[in-house]
């Protein structure tokens, strides 16, 4: 009763909770352009249906064996983790099939099946030993070996922790069982139709010689005659169903390892209890599955097959947005991308996770959900800024997502909201301006221009042309730390305009101060001065080609371009520090 | 000889034929290349935003080079110039160095600045030389016309990269030279390709890079030959977003990499060399081959 009413609610919110997950695949905003949820659905099965009754099936079902049942960008990558995946995978799958859905399945198809005689008993154990290898292998991998940056959040821990209960349940159920007396008393009553105590003797002393049964009275050695006896009736009555416990090698060293105590556990229902762990921990682990990281196991295979299929450049536009949508759902944060990811070293210096594509995929949902607002959504922006587009992440990752394509549409949903990001103007931004075309004109340029008049908006100095300028006071703090090594050298400037007549950005404007704001030579000079302001809100700093033709070229020695660049990342920063 | 191949980002998702031909020349020449998967970004796109994140950038990928006992190659210049400029600085501040170390401590790794990074043209003209390059061509170019573009990061600030006479270089010409193409003299052959500025300031940079091919071609250059990630994503992916953009009425300059240009003359197959992933097509200059 209580069986069932458990799995039903289970079921329920399981059936509850693939609705909504799968709702939110049409729902999610990505591209800049989303569509409409009903237009997405009905794109999504138009696309399903042309892919399946296609030449592209022969391509779905290479790629369903290589990618989703042998998982080979797995094992390319790091073989030990392929090794425990693997292990937990198919090991985890036909415990299901075999031993969880039994009676569905496993009897259907073999008539004398019973979970007490082989090969079933011995396979149970055996995919058991296999799962709780792969979790070891997981746990070794995730706690010692501790791969650098890669993160264990909560749902790893969860994921972990249930997995290890289902197992190791299971197993204690199964060496209660067969030390159980009261089970054995009650099969004896079922199936042998003795009643006198007298008559069951050799059997019970057959059971506890060779089934583990730990009986509280009948205890070995026992004479042979004794057992030959025990062994006839064993074979009338109990063979057909019952294999050597020995072959459940896992319940059965459970059994030895608890025998001196099994009388009492028997008595204090200890195996009913450890039934209820069992069934109620594999019932949670369904309802909370679509919730979970377990989610991937359906999910996917289902972004490994879209993506095998799908290309950005020809499939309709709201099919690839659907498709990002379950690719945040297939990541199971594996930490792959992380392994491999080309920045993923600046997360030691900017201190922002949401570099970590591992994590940034998370970040990501919650913003396509609508959810992330405010610092928290400036931090998601600049951690998926910091990205060189090396196309790493989608290389290596296992549940084949499009992750560069996934950031890419990200990135310029996010540029449409009102947060200046500042790595746009760096060359991070190289690829995006390669990319222009598929960019709406204005949208391209807006977040650009954004970030430029965050920066020199707190430098009103520049912007008045005609007021004589005071010159401050010596600013230490400023001319003497904040320009460090040997950027400080543009002391010497002597004010040559060298520095200035070799650039060719100043070249190329026939009238570069309106469009440069301070020359390159003046920028030294108002440095010298200590007129911070100007030299932080001019926009020659971005438009700065880094050539260091001023640098090789001045006569004194100064650093032109260093300094420039360090004035660029003391804009930056100080923009940021007043945004906090 | 032996080097640890330093790909970059930008070179196996952008510029595949960089890699394929550097590969087929390496192989043709004896070079020995190792491959290490743990490289990172080289830290150039960060200069801009924060100096320390691309100084660390830099120093991890000399790190895993330097735990492997190896000297690195670099084929993009802005990279080796970043490079160049870590090993420069680190060299100057121990107390960046402390710091970059106690970082990559956590994954076990130490910067001591053993490692030597070099550019592949540093390394074909130091380490190999013109003279085992001679040996190895088979096929000269003639009546060819190059313009030899050298790259900013390469060059300048020259106390620090140290690769030619940052004035009057002539190491990219002789190589150039090695395989019979003639490496003409053009006014703005040491002028910036833009590239640094695209994403940024896209007029600007197309204007800098517009001004050199037009300066090249003038000067009456067939090929303009390249030997950087960004000078050539400029020089050709760009310069083709040019063109097909029309308004402009540039008339089109292919650009070559060094290593397609040498690799050729080798007697290694265009596709060997990547010849058809360029976007203004080269397969042209095969006729200025002589047969084998
Ligand atoms: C019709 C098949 C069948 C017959 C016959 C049968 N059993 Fe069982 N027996 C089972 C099944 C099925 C289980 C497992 C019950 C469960 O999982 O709840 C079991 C469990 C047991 C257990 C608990 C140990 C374990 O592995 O779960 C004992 C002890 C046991 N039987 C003893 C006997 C004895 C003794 C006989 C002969 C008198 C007998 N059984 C005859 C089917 C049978």
């Amino acid at each position: 009763m209580f069986y069932s009413i458990s799995l039903y609610l289970a079921l329920a919110i399981f059936i509850i909770g693939l609705i909504y997950k799968v709702s939110t695949w049409f729902s999610l905003t990505i591209s800049v352009e989303s569509k409409k949820v009903s237009t997405r659905f009905l794109m999504a099965l138009k696309g399903v249906i042309a892919a399946i009754f296609s030449g592209r099936i022969l391509i779905l079902l290479k790629v369903f064996f290589l990618d989703v049942i042998i998982q080979r960008k797995v094992m390319r990558e790091d073989f030990l983790r392929w090794l425990a995946h693997i292990l937990i995978y198919w090991s985890f799958m036909l415990l299901l099939v075999m031993h969880a859905l039994d009676s569905l399945i496993t009897s259907r198809i073999f008539p004398d099946y019973s979970p007490t005689i082989n090969p079933f008993m011995f396979l149970r154990d055996l995919f058991g030993l296999f799962v709780i290898v792969g979790v070891c292998l997981v746990i070794y991998r995730r706690f010692i070996l501790k791969a650098p940056r890669l993160k264990t959040n909560a749902m790893d821990h969860y994921a972990i922790i249930l997995l290890a209960i289902i197992m190791l349940s299971g197993v204690f159920l199964e060496g209660a069982k067969i030390g159980s007396y009261s089970i054995y008393e009650s099969m004896v009553e079922q199936y042998s139709g003795m009643e006198d105590a007298g008559e069951i003797k050799p059997l019970t002393a057959f059971w506890v010689e060779n089934f583990g049964v730990v009986s509280p009275d009948v205890k070995g050695p026992f004479d042979q005659e004794l057992l030959k006896k025990g062994r006839e009736i064993h074979e009338t009555s109990c063979v057909t169903c019952h294999s050597r416990p020995r072959w459940a090698f896992m319940g059965y060293s459970a059994a030895r390892l608890v025998k001196g105590i099994a009388v009492a556990l028997d008595r204090a229902g200890v195996h009913t209890f450890l039934w209820y762990i069992h069934f109620l921990a594999c019932f949670i682990g369904l309802a909370y599955l679509p919730f979970s990281k377990f989610f991937h196991i359906f999910v996917t295979p289902v972004s490994i097959l879209a993506n095998s299929v799908m290309d950005r450049q020809v499939s309709e536009a709201a099919n690839v947005e659907t498709r990002q949508a379950v690719e945040f759902d297939a990541c199971t944060h594996c930490g792959q991308c992380t392994a491999r990811c080309s920045v993923a070293i600046s997360y030691e210096t900017f201190e922002n996770a949401n570099i970590l594509p591992s994590e940034k995929i998370r970040s990501l949902r919650k913003v396509a959900a609508g959810k992330e607002s405010g610092e928290n959504f400036a931090r998601i922006l600049e951690g998926s800024s910091i990205c060189t587009n090396c196309h790493r992440c989608t290389d290596v990752c296992p549940a084949g997502i499009n992750l560069e394509d996934l950031w890419f549409s990200m990135r310029e949903s996010m540029f449409k909201k009102d947060y200046p990001e500042f790595s746009l103007l760096s060359p991070l931004s190289y690829y995006r301006g390669l990319m222009r075309d598929t960019i709406p004109e204005e949208d391209y340029t807006k977040p650009l221009v954004r970030a430029r008049n965050t920066i020199t908006a707190g430098y009103d100095l520049i912007k008045d042309q005609t007021e004589v300028i005071t010159i401050p006071a010596y600013d230490s703090e400023f001319q003497d730390k904040s320009l460090s090594f040997q950027a400080s050298a543009f002391k010497d400037c002597f004010g040559c305009q060298t520095c200035t007549n070799v650039c060719p950005v100043v070249a190329n404007y026939e009238n570069p101060k309106e469009t440069l704001g301070l020359l390159p030579h003046q920028i030294m000079y108002s440095l010298g001065l200590g007129l911070k302001d100007l030299a932080l809100g001019s926009n020659m700093l971005w438009d700065c080609v880094t050539c260091y033709q001023c640098q090789e070229q001045c006569p004194q020695g100064v650093k032109v371009t260093e300094v420039l660049f360090e004035l660029k990342n003391l804009a930056i920063q100080s923009v940021k520090a007043k945004a906090v | 000889m032996r080097f640890a191949l330093f790909l970059g980002c930008n070179i196996p998702a952008r510029v595949k034929q960089y890699e394929l031909s550097s590969r087929a020349v390496f192989r043709k020449i004896g070079i020995d290349i190792i491959d290490i998967k743990e490289f990172n970004c080289c830290g150039y796109p960060l200069r801009n935003i924060d100096y320390k994140a691309s100084v660390l950038s830099a120093a991890r990928n000399m790190a895993l080079a330097e735990k492997q006992g190896l000297n690195i190659v670099v084929l993009c210049m802005c990279g080796f110039g970043m490079f160049k400029e870590a090993e420069h600085r680190l060299k100057e501040s121990n107390a960046l160095k402390e710091e970059i170390n106690a970082i990559l401590a956590k994954e076990g790794l130490e910067y001591q600045g053993k490692t030597e990074v070099k550019h592949i043209l540093t390394v074909l003209y130091h380490d190999v030389g013109l003279d085992v390059i001679k040996e190895k061509v088979v096929r000269k170019y003639k009546d060819i016309k190059i313009a030899t573009h050298y790259g900013c990061h390469a060059l300048r600030p020259s106390d620090v990269v140290m690769f030619d006479d940052p004035v009057n270089p002539e190491l990219f010409d002789k190589l150039v030279e090695v395989t019979g193409a003639k490496s003409i003299y053009w006014q703005s052959r040491l002028d910036c390709c833009g590239a640094p500025l695209l994403g940024i300031n896209d007029e600007l940079s197309m204007d800098l890079t517009k001004k050199k091919i037009v300066n090249a071609s003038e000067s009456g250059a067939d090929y303009l030959c390249d030997s950087c990630t960004y000078c050539h994503m400029q020089f050709d992916n760009v310069q083709q977003m040019i063109i097909s953009s029309g308004h402009d009425g540039i008339h089109a300059l292919p650009a070559i990499l060094y290593t397609q240009l040498l690799g050729l003359s080798l007697g290694i197959d265009s596709k060997a060399l990547g010849l058809a992933n360029n976007r203004v097509d080269i397969s042209k200059i095969e006729e200025f081959l002589s047969s084998i």
